[in-house]
C-alpha cells in the first residue's frame, strides 16, 4: 500500500512536470524566435493569438497533422525509434533538477553523473536517426553531430569535476545548498569558477547544437542534417527533444554555478519569493542568453569547432580541476564558503 | 598570435561587445511592417493589378488601337475588335490579360492615347487557381469601377512630370 501511494505520487509529479516543462518548451521556443527576430529588426511570430503567443501549438498540430513518410530503404523500427529516444531522454534527465530545495522527482545522490549519462545518451538518438534514414547526407550529418557532441562533453565532465570538487557532493540539491552563503548572488559559484562557468556555457552549446555550433543543420548550407529524410511527428520530436536539452543545460547551468533556486539576496523581500521562482528565472536567463548568442555569433567551421573543443576548452579545464583541486586540498577554501 | 590578441580572445571580448551590441538592437524598432495591418506609402507610378477605365459618363475608353498588344513585351494582351451595333464606333470584343505573363513594365498604360489600360495600385489579387489569372474584359471594367478613384488621383498626382 505504502509502495503504491509513492509509485502513484512519483507519477503524479512526473505528469505534472511534464505537463508543465512541455508548455514552458512551448513558450521557450517562442522565446527563442521572438529575441532573434527582434535582434534583426523584424517581428517574429506575431499573427497565431495575441503577439503570437500560440505559435508553437499552431506549429505542433501542423507537425501532428502532416503525413509521416518513410523512406523506402529506411530502417522503419530504429528510424521511427530514434525521434523517440531523443525526447524521451531530452525529458527523462529532469527527473533529477531540483526546481526548488527538495522538489525533484527522483532526489538521486548522483544526479550530475545521471544528467551527464542521459545527456551522453542523446548522442544515440542522433547516431539512429542518421543512420536508419538509409541516406548518404543524413548519415555523414549524424557522424558529424555525434562527434561534436562527444568532443564537448569531455570538458562538460571536467567542468562539472570542478564545481563537484567545491561542493563536495554529487547530488544536485546538496550542490545547491552549498552556494547558500551569505554572500548571496557571489556565493554562487559562477564568481569562483568563472572561467569554468563560461567554458560550461559555450560547451552547453555545442553540446545541444545551437548556434553558432548548428553544423548539423546548418540553415544557408545544409538542408536539416541527420534529420533530413524525418517530417511531420517525427521531426516535431526531434525538435521537442532539442529544446527540452537546451532548456535541461539553461538548469543545469543554474544549479551548478547560479546558485539553483536561491535569492540573489540573502535579505527579507527576495527572500519571500519562492525557490520555484527563481529557478525559473534564471533558467530563463540563461535560456535568454542562449537565444542571443543565436543572433550574433557567425557559425564556427567544423575545424575551428574541434580546434575549441580539444586543443582549449580540454587544456584549460584539465589545468582548472588540477588547480581547483590544489587550491581545495591546500587551503580549505572551496568558492567563496570556509568549509 | 600576441598575447594581447590570446588575451581578448580568452576574456571573449568581441563576444561581450557583440552581445551588447544586440541588446541595442533588441530594443530597436522594428524594421518590418506589420503587413496586412501597416502598408508601405505607396508611390502614384506604382503598376500593380491592371485595371480597364471608362469616362466619368459610363462610356469605355478604349478604342481597340491595339498599342498596348503591340508594345507589350510578354505578348500577354489579346484584343479582337469590331465596330459596335449601335453607333458603329469602333470598340473591343475582346480584350484578355494573361496576367501569369504579365511583367508590369507598364508599357501598355505607356502606349495608351486615352488612359484607358492603367495598372491600378492594387498588388493584393493573389489567386489559388491559375485559371483566375487570365483577366478577360470584364474583370478589367470591373477592376476599372472598383479603382477608379484611386486611379484618377494617382494621374492627377503624376501629370506634373509626364
Amino acid at each position: 500500500m505504502d509502495l503504491l501511494l509513492s509509485i502513484l505520487l512519483i507519477v503524479v509529479k512526473s505528469l505534472a512536470l511534464l505537463v508543465v516543462g512541455l508548455i514552458a518548451v512551448a513558450y521557450y521556443i517562442y522565446a527563442d524566435r521572438k529575441i532573434w527576430a527582434s535582434v534583426q529588426l523584424r517581428r517574429g511570430p506575431n499573427v497565431v493569438g495575441a503577439w503570437g503567443l500560440l505559435q508553437s501549438f499552431a506549429d505542433m498540430l501542423k507537425f501532428v497533422l502532416k503525413e509521416p513518410t518513410i523512406p523506402d530503404g529506411a530502417n522503419k523500427g530504429v528510424f521511427l525509434l530514434a525521434p523517440l529516444v531523443t525526447a524521451v531522454l531530452a525529458l527523462a534527465a529532469w527527473a533529477v533538477v531540483p526546481v526548488a530545495d527538495g522538489w525533484a522527482i527522483a532526489n538521486l545522490n548522483v544526479g550530475v553523473l545521471y544528467i551527464f549519462a542521459i545527456s551522453s545518451l542523446g548522442v544515440y538518438g542522433i547516431i539512429m536517426g542518421g543512420w536508419a534514414s538509409n541516406s548518404k547526407y543524413p548519415f555523414l550529418a549524424a557522424l558529424r553531430s555525434a562527434a561534436q557532441m562527444v568532443s564537448y562533453e569531455v570538458s562538460i565532465g571536467f567542468v562539472i569535476i570542478t564545481v563537484l570538487l567545491c561542493a563536495g557532493s554529487l547530488n544536485l540539491n546538496d550542490i545547491v545548498k552549498a552556494q547558500d552563503t551569505r554572500f548571496g548572488l557571489f556565493g554562487w559559484y559562477w564568481l569562483p569558477l568563472f572561467p569554468m562557468f563560461v567554458i560550461f556555457f559555450i560547451s552547453a552549446l555545442a553540446e545541444t547544437n545551437r548556434p553558432p555550433f548548428d553544423l548539423v543543420e546548418a540553415e544557408s548550407e545544409l538542408v536539416a542534417g541527420f534529420m533530413v529524410e524525418y517530417g511531420s511527428t517525427p521531426y516535431m520530436l526531434f525538435m521537442l527533444g532539442e529544446y527540452v536539452a537546451i532548456v535541461t543545460m539553461c538548469a543545469l547551468l543554474t544549479v551548478l554555478f547560479f546558485g539553483g533556486w536561491l535569492p540573489p539576496v540573502n535579505v527579507a523581500p527576495f527572500t519571500w519569493v519562492p525557490g520555484v521562482v527563481w529557478f525559473v528565472l534564471k533558467v530563463s536567463w540563461f535560456f535568454f542568453l542562449f537565444a542571443m548568442v543565436k543572433a550574433f555569433v557567425p557559425r564556427y567551421r567544423y575545424d575551428q569547432l574541434m580546434r575549441l573543443g580539444w586543443k582549449v576548452f580540454l587544456p584549460i579545464s584539465l589545468i582548472a580541476v588540477v588547480v581547483v583541486a590544489a587550491l581545495i586540498e591546500f587551503t580549505g577554501f572551496a568558492g567563496g564558503v570556509a568549509p | 598570435m600576441s598575447l594581447l590578441q590570446t588575451a581578448n580572445a580568452l576574456l571573449l571580448k568581441e563576444f561581450f561587445g557583440a552581445f551588447v551590441l544586440s541588446v541595442r538592437y533588441l530594443f530597436k524598432p522594428k524594421a518590418t511592417l506589420n503587413y496586412p495591418h501597416e502598408k508601405n506609402p505607396q508611390s502614384p507610378r506604382y503598376r500593380g493589378e491592371h485595371a480597364l477605365r471608362r469616362y466619368p459618363n459610363g462610356e469605355e475608353r478604349c478604342i481597340a488601337c491595339k498599342l498596348c498588344e503591340a508594345i507589350c513585351p510578354a505578348q500577354a494582351i489579346t484584343i479582337e475588335a469590331a465596330p459596335r451595333g449601335n453607333d458603329g464606333t469602333r470598340r473591343t470584343t475582346r480584350y484578355d490579360i494573361d496576367m501569369t505573363k504579365c511583367i508590369y513594365c507598364g508599357y501598355c498604360q505607356e502606349a495608351c492615347p486615352v488612359d484607358a489600360i492603367v495598372e491600378g495600385p492594387n498588388s493584393e489579387f493573389a489567386v489559388e487557381t491559375r485559371e483566375e489569372l487570365f483577366f478577360d474584359k470584364q474583370r478589367l471594367l470591373d477592376n476599372g469601377a472598383i479603382w477608379e478613384r484611386e486611379i484618377a488621383r494617382n494621374i492627377a498626382a503624376d501629370a506634373p512630370y509626364r
